[in-house]
């Protein structure tokens, strides 16, 4: 671990401890990748609209790794015609 | 056919053209050449989800030969092709069918390669790293602030229950994958994460507690 953690001791900490407040689980975070990417890609202020969501991909490294992926593959992608 | 959200200026996944979600769905939904056509490029969009997924994980695996990784990819497509079918009846058209697709293929090859990677390691459950964390503060303040914090925290680790301490240092001390861990603990990704919001919680409440922190900062 110690070779990707922030200097900053205080993001050290942040980064232990998680996010404060509600989130969702991996389960339920998994259900709404898909729909959670599109809305990125289309501009859409995601950490408004699903603050759970966000606040669990800000705390569970495996499933943010998951996200990234799903919303780099999708943007490698053709768009599909109208 | 109802526009799910956000999928009109989104980048969409190429399948068939002009496909639309629930076409998909009725093509795998029926039987004979039609249904096989539709699982054939069906399982050809997971298998590049999943190489898509493998070559941006290798480089943190240099162990892994070619060889193994695409065995691991083809492995993923086809578990990924399984549970979509298996669940064919959960998708509801809100999103494009082909990005609800690739994220069974990309859970799978992650999660593949995390326990391929780990397989035969054992699972850290110490918390030796703890010194390291302070010495790699750049100023002499930041090193003593970051000790404190740190000797704080370290001791509220000591509270935690057996299990939640274990969850944390593997997970957040020694960066063990949730799912490689899950394995090893015969439980779900979804219980260990559960014990690890349980454990952080009770670890920002007790710092705030101690007054480390801003006010409220890590409730």
């Amino acid at each position: 671990m110690s070779g990707n953690m922030p200097a900053d001791p205080r993001r050290t900490v942040e980064r232990l401890v998680g996010p404060a407040g509600p989130e969702l689980g991996c389960d339920e975070c998994f259900e709404l990748q898909d729909t959670y990417v599109e809305l990125e890609l289309a501009g859409a202020p995601v950490a408004d609209q699903m603050p759970l969501m966000s606040a669990h991909l800000a705390g569970c490294s495996a499933c943010r790794d998951d996200h990234d992926s799903l919303l780099a593959f999708v943007r490698t992608q053709p768009a599909e015609p109208a | 056919m109802t526009e799910p959200p956000g999928a009109g200026a989104a980048a969409g996944v190429a399948g068939r053209p002009g496909t639309v979600p629930q076409e998909w769905v009725s093509r795998l939904s029926c039987t004979g050449a039609e249904r096989d056509v539709a699982v054939a490029e069906l399982h050809d969009l997971l298998l590049r989800a999943a190489r898509f997924e493998i070559r941006r994980r290798r480089v943190a695996f240099p162990q892994l030969g070619g060889a193994d990784l695409d065995d691991l990819a083809a492995q993923s497509a086809d578990d990924a092709l399984m549970s979509i079918l298996r669940r064919l009846g959960d998708f509801r058209g809100e999103s494009k069918f082909t990005t609800w697709a690739c994220k069974f293929a990309i859970v799978e090859a992650g999660a593949k390669l995390r326990k391929h990677a780990w397989r035969g390691r054992e699972i850290p459950l110490t918390s030796a790293v703890w010194p390291t964390l302070a010495d790699e503060a750049p100023s002499p303040h930041q090193h003593a602030e970051a000790h404190d914090l740190l000797q704080a925290l370290r001791e509220e680790v000591g509270r935690l229950t057996a299990l939640q301490r274990q969850v944390f240092v593997a997970i957040a001390l020694n960066d063990v994958p949730i799912d490689v861990l899950a394995e090893r603990m015969s439980t779900t990704r979804g219980a260990i994460y559960k014990t690890l919001h349980d454990a952080r919680r009770k670890l920002r409440a007790a710092l705030a507690a101690r007054g480390l922190g801003a006010a409220g900062e890590w409730r």
